[in-house]
């Protein structure tokens, strides 16, 4: 009796329940996460730049300001009136940043859940079965995998064109063999634990055991991949519009807002920061909350 | 070695052949008839089913591949859309800038990934470490195609010490377009050089090799290196296919005619036999540098070396 108690005397019910109460398991990979100081700040920048997006049709209008010509105004400086400045055609570029933001975003993640999609299948299917469905998918996946994945979309968009659904296709597809690979050892490691045979010993179907045990358990090394490869996809959307190849002026993406900007930066360098720091910004903050994500759902992988 | 290297050889073939297939087959999908882009004007249905049987366009996709893949065996890529000139023509002076560029950058990357990394991994708690893991996070999650940019203002607009764009003016022409390809590369090959290092100088045979007095650099560079240096050489490898990317757009920024370029412009052109031509090229250097990763890898594996050596030592 004696043995317990703490310095402080329990009070009331409340008090002397919660002592008993297991934190659980997202509380504390929350409290890990939060001690790791770069992750946060990665957190804070993309929950930055998810929030405007969210809010830009209440920020500024897009008909009268994103895409209207302005020629009264072109190529200010950064100033008062228009933070970043305009661009060529008297636009605000703060303005189209904002609505860049709403296209990277959409396209990067829908991309992603396009690859994850087909890697869960493939690399489930190929991690959990092993045997000859493991290499005629793995040897399938290396293909695709010699095949840089910034030319595997480019060829998907030169044969169908690159409307905003060919690209979250195309992107999707051209990162999906590396999400397998990422699912596929995932499962490997999860597939000869005990649980598994228990759940198979009691009869539980293959789809439900990967679905109920299996996936569950290796969603860890998945959640970091995940992270990682949308700030891939986001900078391979900016590259394709860059070479013109990906979202059409006068749509504002950050990648044509420097493909138009290229010519007039000689005299106006403004034009091209605004659109290169942002998508530097973006991707460092995926690219650290990535990085912390890995440290906190795997200690053992820490340096 | 001589046989892991033949048995590699041989298993290049249906990688290029299947990779060829892939864009093959994605490339053939697109909608609309290619004797429309290829008349034009002229075009009218009676000249442009012509046109189908005299490009073999009219026969089963299977048969188009083969025949395809035996004038590829010929070196030939096919007649351009657009200019009506052979492929390979455009190909082969466009391939002579691109290389140059890839190799460029790559020493570049190497020569000065690789020692940074290991400085950084022998004194991890300095300032030079402290700032080379800044740099590092701060070259993987930079778009080249804005570094290309801001390069361009510094050295060329700002100091015109660099000329900003084509290749005429020999070596000073190369170096913004190779700092701007290699720079992620770089920053990752120092990261994992870092991390790779410092794991090995944490193990057992170097605290070995310390307690028998081998001098620190030897330490370094004869014990802990060997092993440091796998990780990046996968590193290295795997990058290949990225780099060659990276051309497409490094040769935008720099307004260099090379493959990247190529590419590009026949797509826009809608000049299929290009679009194959170059992305097949492409392919097939990717596929030729993982090959030679792999051997530089088994050259420095004993493990690999051992499985096809001659005599295997049996300790």
């Amino acid at each position: 009796m004696q043995a317990t108690s703490a310095a402080r005397p329990i009070t009331t019910k409340k008090e002397f329940y919660a002592q008993f109460r297991k934190k659980s398991i997202a509380h504390e990979l929350w409290l890990r996460f939060l001690k790791n100081r770069t992750a946060v700040i990665g957190l804070v920048i993309f929950c930055f730049i998810v929030t405007v997006a969210v809010a830009a049709p209440w920020l500024t209008s897009y008909d009268n300001v994103v895409v209207k010509m302005n020629i009264a105004e072109r190529l200010q400086p950064p100033g008062t009136a228009h933070w970043f400045g305009t661009d060529e055609l008297g636009r605000d570029i703060l303005a189209r940043i904002v609505y860049g933001a709403r296209i990277s975003l959409v396209i990067g993640i829908s991309a992603i859940s396009v690859s994850l999609v087909v890697g869960l299948v493939l690399g489930g299917a190929a991690g959990y079965y092993g045997g000859k469905i493991d290499s005629v998918i793995m040897r399938a996946m290396d293909v695709f995998l010699s095949l840089p994945d910034v030319l595997l979309a480019l060829a998907i968009i030169a044969a169908f064109g690159n409307t905003k659904l060919n690209l979250t296709i195309a992107i999707g597809l051209s990162f999906a063999p590396k999400f397998s690979r990422v699912v596929r050892s995932a499962v490997m490691g999860v597939r000869d634990n005990e649980y598994i045979e228990a759940a198979r010993s009691i009869g539980a179907l293959d789809t439900r055991i990967i679905a109920r045990h299996v996936l569950p358990n290796c969603i860890g090394p998945i959640i970091v991949q995940v992270t990682l490869y949308v700030a891939n996809a986001i900078l391979t959307i900016a590259a394709l519009s860059f070479i013109g190849l990906g979202i059409q002026p006068p749509t504002p993406e950050w990648g044509n807002m420097l493909a138009s900007g290229r010519t007039y930066m000689r005299d106006f360098p403004h034009i091209v920061m605004a659109p290169g720091l942002a998508i530097f910004f973006t991707i460092l903050a995926l690219n650290l909350l990535g990085d912390g994500l890995r440290d906190t759902l795997d200690p053992r992988l820490k340096h | 070695m001589v046989r892991y290297t033949i048995k590699r050889l041989f298993e290049l073939i249906p990688v290029i052949l299947v990779v060829t297939f892939i864009v093959f087959t994605i490339l053939s999908m697109t909608p609309g008839d290619a004797t429309n882009i290829i008349l034009g004007n002229d075009y009218t249905p009676e000249l442009g089913a012509k046109l189908r049987v005299e490009l073999g366009l009219d026969r089963s996709l299977i048969v188009q591949y083969f025949h395809y893949i035996w004038n590829l065996m010929h070196g030939d890529f096919g007649i351009s859309y657009v200019t009506r000139a052979p492929v390979i023509d455009q190909l082969s002076v466009r391939l002579a800038n691109t290389a140059w560029i890839v190799v460029s950058a790559m020493i570049l990357c190497v020569s000065v990934g690789i020692p940074i990394g290991i400085r950084s991994a022998t004194k991890p708690n300095s300032i030079f470490s402290q700032c080379t893991m800044v740099f590092g996070l701060m070259g993987v999650s930079m778009p080249i195609f804005w570094l290309g940019l801001l390069l361009i203002l510094l050295f060329s607009v700002s100091l015109g010490w660099l000329p900003s764009s084509g290749m005429d003016h020999g070596l000073k022409s190369l170096i913004l377009p190779a700092i701007t390809l290699g720079f992620n590369y770089m920053a990752n090959i120092m990261r994992t050089t870092r991390s790779s290092m410092m794991e090995a100088i944490r193990q057992d045979y170097i605290r070995t090799a310390r307690a028998k007095g081998v001098a620190e650099h030897d330490v370094i560079y004869d014990h802990a290196l060997g092993n440091a240096l796998m990780p990046t050489i996968t590193i290295i490898g795997m990058n290949v296919g990225t780099l060659l990317g990276g051309v497409v757009l490094t040769e935008t920024v720099f307004s260099i005619p090379g493959m990247g370029r190529l590419l590009v412009e026949a797509i826009n052109q809608r000049d299929t036999p290009c679009v194959l031509g170059t992305l097949v090229v492409m392919a097939i250097c990717v596929a030729v540098s993982n090959l030679i990763v792999d051997l530089i890898y088994a050259y420095i594996d004993p493990r690999i070396r051992a499985q096809y050596g001659a005599k295997v030592r049996k300790a």
